[in-house]
């Protein structure tokens, strides 16, 4: 079959390629590249945590419990950001801590972006009945607020990290639905899909060739701000008891099992919830610098 | 118009059905035999079994049950807290001033200043002002609030100890709960102090629940704002030659309102879900402790029937804006 797709011609002088188009765009903004950088460091950490981490996670040195970090009185150098009411390594379990987050993002981000552009694929091309059938569907997702449809359908699953991943995957994914079907419908008027259709071009071609990758600019936004809101989310079921389970060294788990020393021991308080903050940051500053450099209408002004 | 209303109303309906359907499965999809779960007794007896089975209605076909059930929710029965043995739907309307006072104070602090610092930004487009703004902006919008809420316990009831930890008066003051919105109890009280200790409980949890939708508001204000400011009839009042101030106040920021009211109205949801968590750490006796209290005691009607009022109300505030929308916006009820 011939190719009826709006793909360039080759022989065009198409000074910039896509990406680089795309770069030049994305590193106006230096908060994004800043961003970049940070969760460039965030996902190193996370994959070679076990060769950074002075300790294992889980060990307890019980003679160097609620030790302050190095800068205070009483700091160690053995334990350069103190260590919890266990006698653990903070600097250690923080490293580690960014595995599970870094997980999380991926896994719910592939699992709701995957199931919610399938859904929206579907939608788009449906007939009307069936269209609006899934679109009701999604507005009932949509009616729960999504922590609280998190945290019961763990009450139904059982709390563990896996069980609050799939919650909040399901929680995440009507909004891609509703981007993939608003771009679908608004790609279908235009000249280049009715030309692929007359040109004979069977469904699932006209889906995921034609169609698809002129979508894809909004859903790779809303990836990442998804993937901001999947680490959000996780620690905040980790921190109601209701996501990872204690002795995981995940970083709203870490805050539960710290809270009643809060007023003691504010190391073990903070760290946890500075990582939290800096990566959920980065992400959101690299999602805007996105955002911007793929949005068409933003592109001139 | 009026069938634009209408055929909004009417997709309130299957919304409507397919949340009752959602949390009517709740209680059937938990690990477990619902019959023994729900009657909570040791060693039941087949007889007993069967009684029960009976008494919850198991015994009929599904899609009775369901329809007992839909007829029962419009009836306001909800059914019964297992732990206090009280109805469900009751429950709910002792606790819910707590969190609507709560949460309205936490809007009018996210409208107060977000509004502000969106307009300001935007004023100043790519100046010092406009990234202080929008950096700290992106901050709070990126904040996990169950943290940013111990830090300020740390910081203003640990440290300077100028505020309570939790609850939401003292417990020295008692007094009858007439409209059950402690500022409003308080004063009427007329017992010297108890307003002021009122407002010292709500503080901090205020703070912590208006951080998002205070960043929300402020970055979409500013966004809405800079898209109105290159329209041609602003470059006409400045040409006019008024002043900045009503050119931004008046002319700008009221066509920019539309989608920030949006955006405010939306943001309930959120508001219910960080209601959950700072009700949580500030022991705030809310709807949101509630929920995750009853999620921890197996409290599975209190679950159920909260799941169903909380869509509810996203559902009908969603309705609301959309109409209201509609109002303000000829574009939206003509497509």
């Amino acid at each position: 079959m011939t190719d009826t797709t709006h793909t360039a011609p080759k022989s065009a002088p198409k000074p910039p390629g896509r990406l680089a188009e795309f770069w030049s765009y994305f590193k106006e903004n230096r908060g994004a590249v800043m961003g970049l950088y940070v969760f460039g460091a965030f996902v190193f950490v996370a994959l070679f945590a076990n060769f950074l981490a002075p300790y294992d996670a889980s060990a307890q040195f019980r003679d160097f419990t609620l030790l302050p970090p190095v800068w205070q009185e009483g700091g160690n150098w053995s334990f350069p950001l103190g260590t919890d009411p266990l006698g653990r390594d903070m600097l250690s379990r923080l490293l580690y801590g960014a595995r599970y987050s870094f997980f999380v993002g991926i896994l719910v981000v592939v699992i709701a972006a995957t199931g919610g552009i399938l859904i929206g694929l579907l939608a788009g091309f449906a007939p009307r009945w069936l269209d609006t059938i899934i679109m009701r569907l999604m507005d009932i997702v949509l009616s729960f607020p999504s922590l609280l449809l998190a945290l019961v359908l763990v009450a139904i699953l059982g709390p563990s990290l896996i069980n609050a991943m799939i919650a909040i995957a399901i929680v995440l994914q009507p909004h891609y639905v509703r981007l993939t079907r608003a771009s679908v419908i608004n790609e279908l008027t235009k000249e280049y899909v009715i030309s692929a259709r007359v040109a004979g071009a069977h469904l699932p071609r006209l889906m995921f060739i034609t169609v698809l990758p002129n979508c894809l600019a909004p859903i790779i936004v809303q990836a990442a701000l998804s993937f901001s809101s999947a680490i959000l989310d996780t620690a905040a079921l980790g921190f109601l008891g209701m996501g990872a389970q204690p002795p995981t060294p995940e970083w709203g788990t870490m805050l539960a099992e710290s809270r009643e020393f809060i007023l003691r021991a504010w190391w073990v308080v903070t760290f946890p919830g500075l990582a939290i903050l800096f990566t959920v940051l980065a992400i959101n500053l690299m999602g805007d610098g996105l955002r911007d450099a793929l949005d068409p209408k933003m592109k001139r002004s | 118009m009026l069938r634009y209303f209408l055929g909004r109303l009417l997709t309130f309906i299957p919304t409507f059905i397919g949340v009752t359907l959602i949390s009517f499965a709740f209680i059937r999809v938990l690990p477990g035999d619902p019959i023994i779960v729900m009657a909570g007794e040791r060693g039941l007896t087949e007889e007993r079994y069967q009684e029960l089975s009976r008494q919850f209605g198991f015994d009929q076909p599904i899609l009775l049950q369901f329809w007992d059930y839909l007829t029962g929710v419009l009836q306001g029965d909800l059914g019964q807290s297992y732990v206090t043995k009280k109805p469900v739907f009751d429950e709910f309307f002792t606790l819910f001033p707590a969190t609507l006072e709560l949460s309205v104070c936490a809007i009018i602090l996210a409208i107060a200043l977000g509004l502000p610092a969106g307009v300001i930004a935007a004023v100043y487009r790519g100046k010092f002002f406009d990234r202080a703004l929008m950096s700290t902006a992106l901050v709070g919008y990126s904040m996990p609030i169950f943290w940013w809420a111990l830090l300020l316990i740390i910081v203003f009831s640990g440290n300077l100890g100028w505020t309570p930890v939790s609850g939401r008066i003292d417990l020295l003051y008692y007094f009858d709960n007439t409209t059950g919105f402690m500022l409003i109890d308080s004063l009427l009280s007329g017992q010297s102090g108890a307003f002021t200790s009122a407002v010292r409980h709500l503080i901090l949890p205020t703070i912590v629940l208006a951080t998002i939708p205070l960043a929300v508001i402020a970055r979409q204000t500013r966004s809405a704002m800079l898209e109105v400011l290159s329209e041609d009839y602003i470059r006409t009042a400045r040409a006019k030659g008024l002043s900045p101030t009503r050119i931004n106040g008046l002319h700008a920021l009221r066509n920019a309102m539309i989608p920030v009211i949006t955006v405010i109205g939306l943001s309930v949801g959120t508001l219910l879900a960080g209601a959950i968590l700072t009700e949580t750490i500030f022991s705030w006796p809310g709807i949101g402790k509630w929920m995750v209290d009853s999620i921890f005691r197996r409290d599975y009607p209190v679950v159920q029937g909260g799941l169903l009022m909380i869509a509810l109300m996203v559902m009908i505030v969603n309705l609301t804006v959309d109409l209201l929308y509609s109002l303000i916006n000829p574009k939206i009820r003509h497509r």
